[in-house]
């Protein structure tokens, strides 16, 4: 099992969501986890219902069975000043610099060194060891920046040092791009069974797959029931109405004649139901697509209210039946 | 309802408008933007305009359809489109990185030029971070309208979380062309180098040291031979940014804002009508795509389900006495929207105990042997005519109806809520087709439903929203 689990996919598609489900699965029973925001929007402290996550660790739930689950809002300003600190001791210069713009050039106009930075504290938080000589946390889970950037992003390690060919930041981004590269880490997708999240995510790990990075599971997620397909749907238009507007009167909806209240649903009902079996159809065909992937698929439900604490836990015990964890 | 009093959002009217040259489709992502802009490309066309569509990232099925899907960053005429009314469709999907080179090949000399092309720090901004997107659309923009070959321009905006990026990208990479840091960075290499380090503050060169110490000394010399190439372009960037932005405020552009009746995306969508108006860029209204509607609505979903229960009761029994036929409920004035009065007939009074547990089949309570029924949420394997599976069947027909009255009170919550803060905004309502919309036929279709309006919103009878 991996120990890096970065959460990518399109946007809007729930990576936030599912990362942090899945950072609590991975922390039921004991385990210890750590949920790390790259992106600077502090949706891990909406979706746990907390304040403004600051630049630091903090418990932020509990999961069944002991666990903890830990959260870090990386932000790339305090990450290069952190750098800085640490390679150079630089307190005051550090502060000067920010004056003139430097950070601020670093973190948002040189792409690389900002997501250097950015992976380079997960990394840290994956091989981080306690006194006791055992990892602190058992399990890093990442909400990644999305599709269209997610292989640019783990791979401009690479990039950077071949940019900077000397350095700190050198030495730095190849050791990051060690773990990255390994069986440590696993990139997850998260789509919707629609059409652009799955040509998406086809690309996406196409792409990775030519990277060398490696890839884990392909997790859908807003899944609604399947009701009723096309088969059904033409026969009950074909030869049921009359039983089905009949139906619908002993249940109370009023006549079955014609005219009536009930056999005047008849038609709409199986109009809404003919979309529904269209929806059906092409959402097998999604996930067919999906299947061709080859890697293992985990579904999650639609919640139909929306995601608040309870239906994050609700998603996190859902991964956990289906994912061999 | 108090939604009603939104005005409707004429499309027609606004591209049947000579007046109208500027199309903008904003909103956060995955709303419908692209969908938006090039339906209204096909409608604008297919009603005489010579239109032209710049898409940003269109999906790829669509691309291929509308024959744009080569990148090479000009438009082309698309096929297909009824030219009866004198109009035509161009369409182009936007390169960004041969947009950010053709740009500097026109504002460089050449061996500039080359120099900046080459450079890796080139390289890695303009295939992209956060600003380049849009900043190369509004550079597009402004290319296509100088060209004047159409008299009506649909513009598409970068997918982002945030619809007001495609304001505020532009200027921030601006501001980083035009900053203070980049100039201490080229100081050195502008004054011939380390000879010209004397002329600077012993601060200033520290700093610089410190910076190359830290980002390599490779990079830093070549982020400063970027910048000193590009100097003599930074004054193109501002002005040509200045000169788009200009162009948006000017009467002849319209903004078009596109939301899913989401929470997230009417979020944005609300930010995005102030910033507008702060702005003092015309906006001409709010498209709500993806909207759910239906034929059925005079059926609450409590009433569908509350029937659905009474008729797995039913079948869990196995024999179900026959009350179909109570003449009661033929009375044609018993019918029609407004009837869920609770108190109208005997089935009604049935369905108020069945109640129980909505999201479940079973009835608790009412019949211990219910619980054991095989759910009747599967589909009938054997639709054979018989009586059983015709009640499966409208038990199914009953659910799928509850939770699409349940997405449209959802919708109209979210929706109402937006008209509350924002009344004077007009909306169009777009229909959630079942399917993607990857050709010509379904833009057709979207713009149908967007030019419909008014006869489509009105024929829709008020849901009764529990
Ligand atoms: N299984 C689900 N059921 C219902 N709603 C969901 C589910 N998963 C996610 N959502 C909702 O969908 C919206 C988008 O989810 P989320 O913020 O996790 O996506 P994201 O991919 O992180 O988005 P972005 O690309 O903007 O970062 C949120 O409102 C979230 O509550
Ligand atoms: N009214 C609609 N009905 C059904 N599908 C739609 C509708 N509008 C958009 N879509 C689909 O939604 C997806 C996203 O649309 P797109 O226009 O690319 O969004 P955006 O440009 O805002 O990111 C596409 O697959 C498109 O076919
Ligand atoms: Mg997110
Ligand atoms: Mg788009």
């Amino acid at each position: 099992m991996s120990r890096l689990h970065v959460v990518s996919g399109k946007g809007g598609t729930g990576k936030t969501t599912v990362a942090a489900a899945l950072a609590l699965a991975l922390a039921t029973d004991g385990r210890r986890t750590l949920l790390v925001e790259v992106e600077g929007r502090q949706g891990i402290a909406q979706l746990f219902e907390t304040g403004a996550l600051p630049y630091e660790e903090r418990k932020i739930a509990s999961a069944p069975g002991g666990g903890e689950v830990h959260a870090l809002a990386i932000d790339p300003e305090f990450a290069l000043l952190d750098y800085l600190h640490m390679f150079y001791k630089m307190g005051s210069a550090g502060r000067a610099l920010k004056k003139l713009g430097a950070i601020d050039f670093a973190t948002t106009i040189a792409p690389g060194l900002r997501d250097v930075l950015l992976t380079g504290k997960a990394c840290e938080a994956v091989r981080r060891k306690g006194k006791d000589g055992r990892f602190v946390y058992d399990f890093v889970v990442m909400d990644a920046p999305p599709t269209g950037r997610i292989t640019r992003f783990l791979n401009v390690n690479h990039e950077v040092a071949g940019l900077a060919r000397t350095g700190p930041i050198h030495n730095q981004a190849q050791a990051v791009m060690r773990v990255l590269k390994s069986p440590e880490t696993a990139v997850h997708m998260v789509t919707l069974l629609e059409e652009m999240p799955v040509q998406e995510t086809a690309d996406g790990i196409g792409e990775l797959r030519a990277d060398g990075l490696p890839t884990g599971a392909v997790i859908v997620n807003m899944v609604r029931p399947a009701i009723l397909d096309h088969a059904a749907v033409e026969a009950a238009a074909q030869g049921q109405r009359a039983a089905v507007a009949k139906a619908l009167s002993q249940a109370g909806l009023g006549g079955a004649r014609r005219g009536g209240l009930a056999e005047r649903l008849v038609d709409p009902l199986l109009e809404q139901a003919r979309e529904h079996a269209e929806r059906v159809a092409l959402e097998r065909a999604q996930r067919a697509e999906l299947t061709g992937l080859g890697l293992p698929l985990y579904e999650l439900e639609l919640l139909t209210d929306g995601v608040d604490l309870a239906g994050l836990y609700r998603l996190a015990a859902d991964l956990r039946k289906q994912w061999p964890m | 309802m108090s939604m009603d009093m939104a005005p409707r959002l004429d499309t027609d009217a606004l591209l049947a408008d000579p007046e109208t040259r500027i199309v903008v489709c904003c909103g956060s992502g995955g709303v419908g933007k692209t969908t938006t802009a090039a339906a209204l490309g096909v409608r604008a066309a297919e009603r005489g305009r010579k239109a032209v569509v710049l898409t940003i990232d269109p999906a790829r099925r669509l691309a291929q359809s509308m024959g744009i899907d080569a990148l090479d960053n000009v438009p082309r005429r698309v096929e297909g489109i009824d030219g009866s009314a004198g109009g035509e469709l161009h369409a182009m999907m936007l390169d960004m990185k041969r947009t950010f080179d053709e740009f500097v090949e026109a504002h460089a000399d050449p061996e500039r030029a080359r120099a900046i092309l080459a450079n890796p720090f080139y390289q890695s901004l303009s295939a992209g971070f956060a600003g380049t997107q849009e900043y190369m659309a509004m550079e597009k923009l402004g290319q296509l309208r100088a060209r004047d070959e159409w008299d009506l321009i649909i513009v598409d905006t970068p997918p982002s979380r945030s619809a007001l990026d495609f304001l505020d990208a532009p200027k921030r990479l601006g501001s980083f062309l035009d900053g203070k840091f980049i100039k201490v960075l080229m100081a050195p290499a502008k004054v011939g180098g380390r000879a010209g380090m004397k002329f600077l503050n012993v601060g200033v060169s520290m700093m610089t040291g410190t910076v190359s110490k830290v980002l390599g000394g490779q990079l830093m010399r070549d982020v400063q031979t970027f910048a000193a190439a590009m100097d003599t372009m930074f004054g193109g960037f501002r002005t040509r940014a200045e000169a788009t932005y200009r162009l948006l405020q000017a009467p002849g552009t319209a903004f078009l804002v596109v939301a899913a009746p989401e929470r997230d995306a009417l979020r944005e969508a609300a930010y995005f009508v102030e910033r507008l108006a702060a702005d003092r860029m015309p906006l001409a209204g709010l498209v709500l795509n993806r909207v759910h509607g239906s034929g059925a609505a005079q059926l609450s979903a409590e009433r569908a389900l509350a029937a659905a229960e009474t008729l797995s009761l039913g079948l869990a029994e196995a024999s179900v006495a026959p009350t179909a036929d109570d003449p009661e409920n033929d009375d044609p004035e018993n019918d029609g929207p407004g009837n869920d009065d609770p108190e109208s007939d005997g089935p009604e009074n049935l369905v108020e105990g069945g109640i129980v547990d909505p999201g479940s089949g079973n009835a608790q309570g009412q019949n211990a042997s219910a619980a054991d029924d095989p759910p009747a949420a599967d589909a009938p394997s054997d639709p054979d005519g018989s009586p059983t599976s015709a009640e499966r069947l409208a038990v199914d027909l009953l659910r799928l109806h509850a939770e699409r009255m349940q997405v449209l009170a959802r919708e109209q919550r979210t929706h109402h809520r937006f008209t509350t803060l924002h009344p004077e905004v007009p909306v169009a309502e777009v229909a959630a087709l079942p399917g993607d919309v990857h050709d010509l036929s379904g833009l057709r279709a979207i713009g149908e439903r967007l030019a419909e309006q008014t006869e489509q919103q009105q024929a829709t009878p008020t849901p009764a929203v529990g």
